[in-house]
């Protein structure tokens, strides 16, 4: 019997090595995502003052209709081949399949932000890189939180018939606090705030993630069990 | 499981219900006196306030019976906490139409995004997805169980989306129940407390015939 954590980077490795073979959702959701940079940028007039307010929402915005389409993408391949009784009938914690699909949208979510975020700067003109070790933090929390909230959710709308527009109904009312929380400490680190200003949201970002990871982990053998 | 014992109760809260709400109306406007400065629009306080109170109450059923379905897997869990969403869902709707009737006079706008409306915005939102699992669900048992568990996170959901909101702003009038200075006057206070006590028995009896109405049509299913 392996351990839990090898099991758990087990099914991690199986997602990343299908997906960096084929590359397909990824590369369509870094299009995507500098699609969304560009159209907001028609929304205004270039060069306007109040840019440097408006930007961390469309951050926000940007990554999280992103998100929305990556977790889509998490039980779809599993349920297209049945590959998911094969999941089910390995003699493994329900929950660690859970932990593994969630990390796993930890990591596909970071690499579209690592790979958009040089975008921004340059659209926008803002530069983040001074403030890059603290905003990482700030991401790593948003991002967990859409994650952890995101994989058991998506385990619910796979088995609809609408499931591509179910998954933003049931997320987008739930992650109202943590939409609330990325964009102010976003915008609060670009504009130099120190983390003693911004503790009130971290706080909120992190019982977010406790709340919405343990929940999902306990309840998960129900969302995915015949 | 819908027979004798279940009509006598329907009765007996029937009786209780109409006996309630008519005192309740009887407070309300008759006996109540009228606010000094909002005047006739503060009565509608009392509706908004009871149906409120009547929302988060089925919203808190749905998560205990939520609970006990994953727990004990009893259908009759299942069907309490679906119907105890619709009710829920209906009083959200009702606070959400009384409150800009009461706002459009006094604050001279329908709406505003302050903590506590757009808190019941976003939980008429969440609540509204949980009621939309079960029809698009191809499996009538997953359906089921992904609800209790989007029950039971849409819950726990409610006052983090509170605390974030009001840090955000807020310009609702404070709970005036608990306030030290003024406060209510003390008819508004009875009929208020008549209001609620009216309105909560008004969710047994519907409550008991939406139930009866899924464990009938679960009886014909079965049957045909």
């Amino acid at each position: 019997m392996k351990n839990y954590f090898e099991i758990v980077w087990a099914i991690i490795n199986k997602d990343l090595i299908s997906e960096l073979r084929t590359k397909e959702t990824i590369s369509s959701i870094i299009i995507f995502t500098v699609l969304v940079f560009v159209i907001f940028n028609f929304t205004f007039e270039p060069g306007a003052s109040y840019i440097n307010e408006i930007a961390p929402g469309i951050l926000w915005v940007a990554y999280i209709f992103a998100s929305v389409l990556g977790l889509n993408r998490t039980f779809l391949p599993e349920r297209e081949n049945n590959c998911i009784s094969g999941l089910m009938l390995t003699p493994i914690d329900r929950g660690a399949i859970y932990l593994a699909k969630m990390l796993g949208n930890i990591i596909f979510i970071f690499i579209v932000v690592g790979l958009s975020l040089p975008i921004f700067t340059i659209f926008y003109n803002i530069n983040i890189f001074p403030f890059l070790p603290k905003l990482l933090l700030v991401f790593f929390l948003s991002i967990a939180g859409i994650a952890g909230l995101g994989t058991a959710l998506s385990a619910m709308a796979v088995n609809t018939k609408t499931r591509e527009i179910m998954l933003p109904i049931l997320l987008f009312p739930l992650m109202v606090p943590l939409i609330l929380a990325a964009v102010k400490t976003t915008g609060s680190i670009l504009q130099g705030k120190s983390f003693s200003e911004i503790s009130g949201w971290l706080k909120l970002l992190t019982a977010f993630d406790i709340i919405f990871i343990t929940v999902p982990y306990l309840t998960f053998e129900y969302l995915i069990e015949e | 499981m819908v027979n004798k014992y279940f009509y006598r109760t329907y009765l007996f809260l029937l009786g209780i219900t109409f006996l309630m709400i008519e005192a309740s109306l009887y407070y309300i406007f008759i006996l109540a006196p009228v606010e000094e400065t909002m005047g006739i629009i503060q009565k509608i306080f009392y509706f908004h306030v009871a149906s409120a109170w009547l929302s988060f109450f089925a919203f808190f059923v749905v998560f205990v019976s939520s609970i006990i379905f994953l727990w004990k897997k009893e259908k009759i869990w299942d069907i309490i906490a679906r119907s105890s969403a619709e009710i829920g869902l209906i009083f959200c709707t009702i606070v959400l139409i009384t409150g800009p009737i009461w706002a459009r006079p006094i604050w001279n706008a329908w709406w505003s995004w302050d903590a506590r409306l757009t808190t019941t915005l976003i939980l008429w939102m969440i609540y509204m997805a949980y009621i939309f699992i079960r029809p698009f669900t191809e499996n009538e048992i997953k359906g089921a169980k992904a609800a209790a568990v989007f029950g039971i996170i849409g819950f726990l959901d409610v006052p983090i989306v509170y605390m974030s909101i009001r840090w955000w702003r807020t310009i609702h009038p404070q709970a005036v129940l608990n306030s030290k200075s003024g406060g209510l006057d003390p008819v508004m206070l009875k009929t208020l407390f008549i209001s609620i006590i009216g309105f909560t028995f008004l969710y047994l009896l519907v409550i008991i015939l939406n139930v009866s109405i899924y464990l009938v049509k679960d009886e014909i299913e079965n049957r045909s």
